[in-house]
């Protein structure tokens, strides 16, 4: 794999240890990993074999205890949390299996909250999470609590709100999980759409019909890259 | 600024979605800062209150009372001021417009079948000018009285009532220690003066009190001046000194059996007195304070635990150490500060309320300062008690604060 200016992920050895001496665990060991701007990509592999690490390591969540890992040309091990904090703003997109919505506030307020980090004024805010309401189809749930719409609501509601900062990379784990299959299909629908406006995107995932949607399915197993194959075909 | 801004509105938001939690969480403070504008509503009306009777007396006067020192108190001798010593300022210092006596007991006067115990003071023609207080109706006290001895006297409006005198006593003989007085007026009404009415006297000349009371009971006596010059009060004072302290005998070494003071003096050791309750109380207060404090971290730290899933949320939203410590700190001192508010009108309508049970209690007033500590105070204790949970808050890594259950 060759360096192009559009390579958004670059991570050469990749290890992550949690604990230490006899007991620790290594998560991850050696991955070596490129991801290029406007790629899909469904992350695969038996639970404990490290992908939600790889996603938290990616998504600058966590930092890899070996190995270097370039965001965007940028060398993670070489930032400040402060700069941390702004990647997980500005650069990248979380949707979780969970949702993860802040319980309190309505649908509209979830999704400016990211904003707010960012310092854009309340107008402002207003305005793009409307807008990002809308990309998802929940322009009229806008006041309504996350306690008062279906999972898959929900679901399409965190994503409005990984998108509302404009992310270059959005990551999934397990976006569908909990999911029923119609909602499964608006959230796929979804990333094909976000993956069609140009941003990359990447899926953790257990089911094989996810994966088949992507262009690229990579299979971590004990913390290694097994398979790492493009696909020809897209669903 | 902006992240200031967002942090207010977040905690308004937080603050406002547990009304319950955030009630009990500032009842500490409420309770603190209620106890401690109430005090200072109290002492500043009394304050107000004594002032405003001192500075009946004016600026221009002079207070002479008798003082005990402490050996000779020891020794079961008390100074008292007589009519001699009145008699030597009157003749050998320069410089007083008017000079008053006033003798003060407590006697039973009757009228009819009434009787009522009510202050006798003696004095003379010259007190009106002295205190600042006149006859409403009638006349008051002259020369001639006091020098003939004559058996008259002025009385305060609720001893009228309290006697049962007719609406118009002017006239009207009173029973006191067994000789009649006739009454030839009525003061002004002064009204009462931390719960005790000013207006309950009987006034008679000195040299008729001094006939009506045993030959060898000399009564304590107060002697009040006003000087003509107040440029010259502390010369004057001085003056009295001397002249006192030679008329009195007292050697050299010995120390003054009494006491000159001005007006400004008594304000002042009013003010003494004041700040020492004030400071007592805030003592106290600060305890609660602390009390309140406590519970607000307490509060906090158990907010932090309940939101850790939040606070992982918002990390992986981007949220910096930074703003998720303002965030949470905010939140703590807005809580305080709330608490403050409510209890700064709490405290002052407790004071109000205590202050009306209290006959005549001047305008309950609120200084300023009393305001800007009481919101200020809170706003430390919110910030000093809101930093340790805050921090915790901050230094939580997003990805355990994520996978918190």
């Amino acid at each position: 794999m060759t360096a192009s200016p559009a390579q958004v992920v670059r991570m050469n050895g990749i290890g992550r240890r949690y604990g230490s001496g006899p007991q620790a665990v290594d998560a991850l060991r050696g991955v070596d990993l490129a991801i290029h701007s406007n790629e899909y990509i469904a992350i695969i592999g038996s639970s404990g074999s490290g992908k939600s690490t790889l996603m938290n390591l990616i998504g600058c969540l966590d930092t890899p205890t070996a190995g270097t890992y370039a965001l965007n040309g940028r060398d993670v091990a070489e930032i400040d949390e402060r700069e941390l904090a702004r990647i997980r703003n500005q650069e990248v997109g979380f949707v979780f299996q969970t949702f993860n919505l802040l319980a309190r506030m309505n649908a509209l307020r979830n999704v400016m909250q990211p904003l707010i980090y960012r310092g854009v004024p309340l107008h402002q805010r207003r305005e793009r999470a409307t807008t990002a309401l809308e990309r998802v189809g929940l322009a009229d749930r806008a006041t309504h609590l996350p306690n008062q719409l279906s999972g898959g609501q929900r679901q399409r509601v965190a994503i409005a709100r990984a998108l509302a900062g404009e992310p270059s990379l959005l990551l999934a784990d397990e976006p569908t999980g909990n999911l029923d299959s119609t909602s499964t299909e608006q959230v796929l629908t979804l990333f094909d759409a976000v993956h069609a406006s140009g941003q990359a995107v990447i899926v953790v995932t257990h089911e094989a019909s996810i994966a088949e949607r992507c262009r690229r399915v990579i299979e971590l197993v004990d913390g290694r890259i097994a398979r790492d194959e493009r696909q020809t075909t897209a669903g | 600024m902006f992240t200031l801004i967002e942090s207010l509105r977040a905690a308004g938001h937080s603050i406002v979605a547990h009304p319950l939690r955030s009630v009990l969480t500032t009842f500490g403070v409420v309770v603190g800062v209620a106890a401690v504008v109430a005090v200072v509503v109290l002492t500043q009306g009394f304050r107000t209150a004594l002032a405003e009777e001192f500075v009946g007396l004016g600026s221009n006067s002079l207070s002479i009372r008798p003082y005990t020192p402490r050996e000779d108190a020891l020794a079961g001798r008390f100074a008292r001021l007589t009519p001699d010593d009145l008699e030597a300022i009157r003749a050998r210092v320069h410089g007083i417009a008017h000079i008053t006596p006033l003798a003060k007991s407590r006697e039973e006067a009757r009228y009819g079948s009434q009787a009522a115990i009510t202050e006798v003071r003696g004095t003379t023609h010259t007190y009106p000018p002295v205190y600042n207080a006149y006859a409403g109706a009638g006349r008051f006290l002259s020369l001639a009285d006091d020098l003939n001895r004559r058996r008259v006297c002025v009385i305060g409006e609720k001893t009228v009532e309290n006697l049962g005198l007719p609406q118009n006593p002017i006239g009207e003989h009173i029973a006191l220690a067994g000789e009649w007085l006739k009454i030839v007026g009525v003061m002004e009404r002064k009204g009462d003066l931390g719960g005790f009415s000013q207006d309950d006297h009987i006034t008679l000349p000195y040299r008729t009190l001094r006939s009506l009371s045993h030959p060898h009971y000399a009564p304590d006596l107060l002697i009040q001046l006003t000087v003509e010059d107040v440029a010259q009060l502390d010369a004057v004072a001085d003056r009295i000194r001397t002249v006192l302290r030679d008329v009195r005998g007292i050697e050299r070494d010995a120390p003054d059996t009494f006491r000159v003071e001005t007006a400004a003096e008594i304000t002042a050791a009013l003010d003494v007195f004041v700040a020492a309750i004030t400071a007592l109380v805030g003592g106290l207060v600060s305890i609660s304070l602390l009390v309140g404090g406590v519970g607000i971290m307490n509060i906090m730290l158990v907010s932090v635990t309940e939101r850790t899933r939040e606070i992982g949320i918002c990390k992986a939203l981007g949220a910096t150490r930074g703003q998720i410590l303002l965030q949470f700190l905010i939140e703590a001192a807005a809580l305080s500060v709330l608490g403050g508010i409510v209890g700064l009108l709490a405290g002052m309508g407790l004071g109000a309320t205590a202050g009306s049970a209290i006959p005549d209690f001047p305008g309950v007033a609120v200084p300023l300062w009393a305001i800007a500590l009481a919101i200020g105070f809170s706003a430390f204790v919110g910030l000093a008690f809101g930093i340790l949970p805050a921090l915790r808050a901050a230094r939580l890594s997003p990805i355990e604060a994520l996978r918190y259950e």
